[in-house]
Order: structure tokens, then sequence, then C-alpha cells
């Protein structure tokens, strides 16, 4: 709850046009935006949370669940593309059970497609936190699953 | 400045600054729009009101694009014609199609358009959207499936009502309009207006219908049914019907409800007379207190339930009075006698209004758990079940209404528009002065446009501060007033604007234009019709004089007030 006070401290209070920079900065600082941080937001900018929902929502990087202690970004790019990623997010999802953009029940996973990541040679790659995994098989999901969740429970 | 223009090789005038489609409408020629609305900012979104301009690559929205003086327009070459039936067919691609079964089925734009594209085959075929039907909200019912994302919904919200319920969310084919975290609408800030019905093209958007309810209600036989309408009602639904109104026709729909099945037959407008009536009261033993504060009419729910999310600072000033439905309600639930073989009571109202519905089911509108008005019926569906049920309402003889709420004034159907509660108080109080039409000279201010009035009028020697809020775009205005410490006696409030006569429960696709005519109307009945206020009014005499007094529970009159309190909800 501070942490958004704190965030909110930086900028003028009714500044519509800021709305964009908190939403990012509550993201950064939470990992996603809550309810709460939403209504918060809305009170100090003076806005309708109806608006600021409908806009968030437009953008792919909001979030409104907390992300995973492990969070996969998997590469969507052309390039991961035709080296078959669509594969490979098949073996993740049947593998956790869950949606792009959603979280685990126990709290460990979640993942996301993103726009070419720059591992084109490499491809599919996911990207884990700092770590990358290249070369990624369709085969090669279920042990990278056991390993991450290791890091899961590390976390 | 005019000058001329080019159109279709013909020559017309048109205004510097206006749109090309408002030189075109003014010439004669129709141009289809979609997510267009009168006296809003044009977007061009939609797309349906393309022309072609000589020198222009492009096509140009008709809506948005100024007319200059050097314009050569084509609005019906083939390649105008082709851009705009693709749009509709674009638009159908991923409609459900279930026209027949839908309940804008023949009242619908979409429909309208498609037909008069001449689309006749599904040229284009889209993944349809899932289906997502929103029942939570007592009043509006929300079809994801129908929406095709014109957006006046959420735009009337937004810049009319203010409460800016609902919203895009999501992007691309996800799109779709709710309110906040994508909640039902039982959850969200929504005041049950029904603005965004009446402009909504499809049947995305639609009231909660509640009339398998009466059916069932109407066809056993250990129940007695009674029925209230509001004083619009018969106007609105002579417009419904497509009937031409007479002065007969309040009294043929009494007899046409009794043929549907209704026991008793009374008139919302005798509580509309109660409520003027101590509105009065309450003014005049204000008055001259020296705290005054000024008291603001609760008559409108959608008004009500805004007060109470948005504006609680101004609850204490609400005034504490039922609407005239629940008015009626309550008494109707205190003294209709009910018969040994028909031991239950069944209580249906008919408004102009979707907020109604909502209210009805306030806690504080029951005793004992028990609703004084169990189901709340728009104009619309009304005009259902007499067609449902075979009615020639042309054809039947007109009935009185039944006693003791037989009777109304002209005061209660003026208090249909936005100001016309205020003018009706006004009235009531010159009678009480013995100055007959002391409200007079206030009439014009109040009858005015913009979502602002306010007058003064001198009644027994007395000033009284009146204000008007006519759609909640005004609401910013009075609170400064108060704020600035404005001591008015009446503040009047109405969530739609123009009052009821453009409320969520009358026929869509309603003009400025065409509600300004039901006002008219109403202007035009009140000054002809013989009893202008419940001080003249026999019924409303009786109602105070015997059955209030007689019935245990109504002699207090506490059964006409309620309570209100801050309500809680996503903003």
């Amino acid at each position: 709850m501070s942490k958004i006070d704190d965030i909110l401290d930086r900028y003028r209070e009714g500044s519509h046009e800021n709305l964009i920079p908190i939403l990012q900065d509550v993201q950064e600082a939470e990992g996603y935006l809550s309810e709460n941080a939403i209504i918060t937001i809305g009170r100090f900018l003076h806005m309708s949370t109806t608006k600021i929902y409908g806009l968030a929502t437009f953008y792919d990087r909001f979030r409104f669940i907390p992300a995973g202690r492990v969070h996969m970004r998997i590469c969507n790019g052309t390039t991961c593309f035709i080296n078959g990623c669509g594969a490979v997010v098949t073996a993740v999802r049947e593998q956790l059970g869950i949606e792009p953009g959603q979280t685990t029940r126990d709290g460990r996973f979640s993942y996301e497609l993103t726009a070419c990541q720059g591992g084109c040679n490499d491809g599919p790659v996911i990207c884990v936190g700092e770590h990358y995994y290249t070369h990624v098989r369709q085969e090669d999901v279920p042990e990278l699953i056991t390993k991450l969740k290791e890091l899961a429970d590390l976390k | 400045m005019q000058f001329t223009i080019e159109v279709n090789n013909k020559s017309i005038r048109a205004e510097k600054g206006e749109t090309i489609l408002s030189a075109l409408n003014r010439n004669g020629i129709i141009i289809p729009t979609l997510c267009r609305m009168e006296e809003f900012t044009p977007t061009g979104a939609c797309r349906m009101c393309v022309v072609e301009v000589e020198g222009r690559d492009r096509l140009v929205t008709a809506c948005s694009v100024l007319v200059e003086e050097w314009m050569k327009i084509k609005t019906h070459s083939p390649r105008v014609i082709r851009a705009r039936k693709t749009i509709v067919e674009l638009l159908l691609s991923n409609h459900p199609d279930d026209c027949l079964y839908c309940d804008r089925n023949l009242d619908c734009e979409l429909q309208r358009l498609s037909d008069g594209m001449q689309v006749r085959e599904r040229r284009i075929r889209g993944s349809k959207i899932k289906p997502r039907r929103d029942l939570s909200s007592p009043a509006i019912v929300r079809e994801l499936s129908k929406c095709i994302l014109c957006g006046r919904c959420l735009r009337v919200c937004e810049e009319v009502v203010t409460a800016t319920s609902i919203d895009f969310i999501g992007r691309g084919r996800y799109t779709h309009v709710g309110p906040a975290m994508d909640r039902d609408f039982n959850f969200s800030s929504c005041i049950h207006c029904g603005q965004c019905v009446l402009v909504c093209p499809t049947g995305a958007l639609h009231e909660k219908h509640y009339l398998t309810e009466v059916q069932e209600q109407l066809s056993k036989s250990d129940v007695t049914r009674v029925i209230q309408y509001s004083p619009l009602v018969p106007y609105a639904l002579a417009e419904e019907l497509g009937i031409k109104y007479s002065r007969d026709f309040d009294r043929l729909l009494n007899a046409a409800l009794r043929k549907a099945g209704f026991d008793k037959v009374y008139l919302s407008g005798t509580g509309t007379d109660i409520l003027i009536t101590e509105l009065a009261d309450a003014i005049m033993e204000a008055a001259d207190k020296p705290d005054k504060k000024p008291l603001i009419v609760s008559a409108c729910p959608a008004w009500v339930k805004y007060c109470e999310q948005f504006t609680p600072e101004l609850l204490p000033m609400l005034s504490t009075l039922k609407t005239p439905q629940q008015i009626s309600g309550a008494i109707i639930k205190s003294v209709v006698p009910v018969t040994g073989e028909k031991p239950r009571l069944y209580t249906v109202s008919v408004t102009p209004c979707t907020a109604m519905k909502f209210e009805a089911r306030r806690d504080s509108m029951t005793r004992k758990g028990i609703s004084d008005i169990d189901t709340v019926l728009t104009v619309r569906e009304l005009a259902r079940l007499i067609v449902l049920y075979g009615i020639d309402i042309t054809n039947i003889d007109p009935e009185p209404a039944d006693e003791p709420m037989a009777l109304r004034s002209s005061a209660s159907l003026l208090a249909e528009t936005a100001g016309g509660i205020t003018e009706s108080v006004l009235r009531t109080l010159a009678a009480r002065k013995g100055e007959k039409e002391a409200e007079k000279p206030a009439q014009k201010k109040l009858r005015n446009t913009g979502n602002f009035r306010e007058t003064m009028v001198s009644i027994g020697g007395r000033g009284y501060s009146v204000a008007v809020v006519d759609g909640l775009r005004g609401l910013e205005k009075i609170r400064q007033m108060i704020e600035a410490g404005a001591r008015y006696d009446l503040v009047e409030v109405m969530a739609c604007p123009g009052g009821c006569v453009n409320g969520g429960g009358m026929r869509t696709a309603g003009s400025r234009e065409a509600v300004r005519q039901r006002s008219r109307f109403i202007w035009q009945a009140d000054e002809q019709e013989a009893v202008r206020g419940p001080e003249q009014s026999a019924t409303v005499a009786d109602l105070y004089g015997r059955v209030f007094e007689q019935c245990i529970e109504l002699t207090d009159r506490q059964l006409f007030h309620t309570h209100f309190s801050r309500r809680d909800v996503l903003l």
C-alpha cells in the first residue's frame, strides 16, 4: 500500500496525462495492478476505475493478477514461430494447465508470449528472469518445468 | 457564411463550419450513420457515413469532416456503396445472427442498415464472439455477443450520465464493453438509468424483462393482481404501439389492463400528487428556519443511487420521501382489500424508467421482507404484453381507474419532465396562499433547455429559490452553488436529460426533438386538464381525509419515507 503512495507522491494530483507512467511504476513495484492499486490511482487522478481498467487492459504489458514466482516469457516472434514455438507453448499449457497471462494456483508459474526477444539464431527461446533457454523443443518442456519448479521453491 | 458545393453533380448550399453530413441532410440526402449521436463530438469511428470527395484519395467520413468550398462530393457512387456495404458485412461477420430470437428484432439499427445496404448473404465469415450474458443487474441486461463496439453506450455513460460505469475492455478481437475489473453490472457503479439502452443500436443492452413473471401471476386463480402506471405511460405506450394518442387513451389503457387480467388499476400519478403535497409541506416547514438547507428531490431513483455513490455529502439534504411509484406501492399494499378467494396480492408498476426496477428491490422499500412493488415493467414491456395478449386497444370501451387512486392532477403529469416537480410544488405553494398561478413567471425558466436552471419565485410575499438539474451533467454546478452557500428551497435532480420523458424504458431511437415533443405534449395537456394540482384533486383529499385516517399503517405517513446511505461500489 505504502509503495503505491510513494509512487503517487512523485506525481501531481489529478494529472490525467500521468496515468500510464503511474501504472507502469506500480506494476514495476508490485508486479501487477491490483484492484486496490487501481482504486487508489483513480482517487488520486480523479478518474473512474472503469476508465483506468479499460485503458490498462488495452496494453498487453499490464497484469491484473500477481505473476508466478517463476515467470516464463516465451518468444512468439517470427523466427521462433517458424522454429516451432507453437508446439512449445502447447506443451507448457498442458504441463501447467494455465493460459498465457494466468498464474498457477500454487503461485509457482506464470507465462506470457512476447514479440521477438532477439534470439532468432537460437530459437525457440524462453526467457526466465535474466536467463535464456535456447533451442527449446516440445519434448524438453517437462524437464525444463521440473528444473524451474526447484527454482520457484527456492524463491 | 454560405457557399455552394457540388453534390452528385448538382449544386447545394452549405454553411461554413458545418459538417458534410449536416449539409447533405439539410438538402434531402440521408447518409447512414452508426456511431454518431446527436450533440456529441463525432469520432468517425464506424465509417458508415463515408462519401467520395473529388481530389481526396480516400473516402471521407461525412459526420466528422467539415464542408469546404471546393468540394465535389459523391454520396452514392459504386465505390461509396461498396465501402458501406462491406462495413456492414464486416460488422455482421461475427454477429450471432439470431435476429428472430433477439430482443431488438424489427427495432434494430444494425438490421435496418443491413437491409438498407441490401446484404442478402453472408460473404465474410468471422469467428463468433463468445456469448456472455450478464443478467446480474435487476434492470439492465448485457449481451456481449451482440455488441458491435460502436461505443455509444460508454460515451453516454461518461458524457451525459457522468457515471462512467462502462468502458471498452481489452484490445483487438477481445475488446468488449463492461464495468471496472470486468465484473458484472451488479457490482458496478451503474445507476440503472438506461440511457445506454436507449442508444444501443443492437440487442447488446436492453432492460431486464419481467413479463414471464407477470404472465405467471396473471394465470393464477388465487392472486389479486394490481397494476399502477405512471402518468406518461399512456402517451408513451401509444408511441410504442404506433397508435395516435388521444385524450381518451388513458381510459382505454385502464380497460386494456383489466382485459389482460388485472383486478385493480391505479394511477402512480396519485402517488406523485402525494409527493408534491408532502414536498410542499416540507418546504413550508423549513422555509423560516435559520439553518435551512436545500431540499433535494429524491423522486429519481437513478439520481438517488448516483448520490449514494458519488456525492454522499449531499445525502443529508436529500428528501427522505419515496418516489411516486413507491408511495403508490405503499398505499396499495396497505389498503387494497384481498378477498377470500384471492388472498395473495401481486403488484405491478409500469414506468418509463429502468432504474425503478432496481428501486423496487431496495431493502428499504420492503416491509417484513415483502416488496411494496413486486414487478416493474417498462413501457416497452407493457406494449409487448398487450400485443401478446391480443388486446386491440383501439377497439374497446374506455373505463375509469379504481378508487382510491383513480385520478391524478395534471401536475403529476408535469412531473415527468425535468423541472416539472419544481413547477408543481410551486403551484401547490401558490394555491395554499390563495395566489393562483403565482408560479407562472417561473415557467419559462423552468421549462428551458440546458442542464442547470435556477429561478426565484415570489409566493405569499416570500421568495422561493429553486434549481433544476436536468441530466447529471448539471450536478457539478449545483454542488458548487451549494458549497458557495446558495440557500435553495428546492433542488430537483433528474438523471436522464429532459426528465422521465427521456427515460430508459421509453421507445428507443428517440431524437432530442422527439423527447422535446413529449415535453410539449405534457405542457399542452397541463393547460387543458381541469385538475391542475393535488390541492384541487378530490382523490388526494379523500386519501388524506379518509383513507390514511382509517388505515393504521398510513396514518402517520411514515411509510412514504425511506432512508438512504452511502453506497460502496467501485467508482
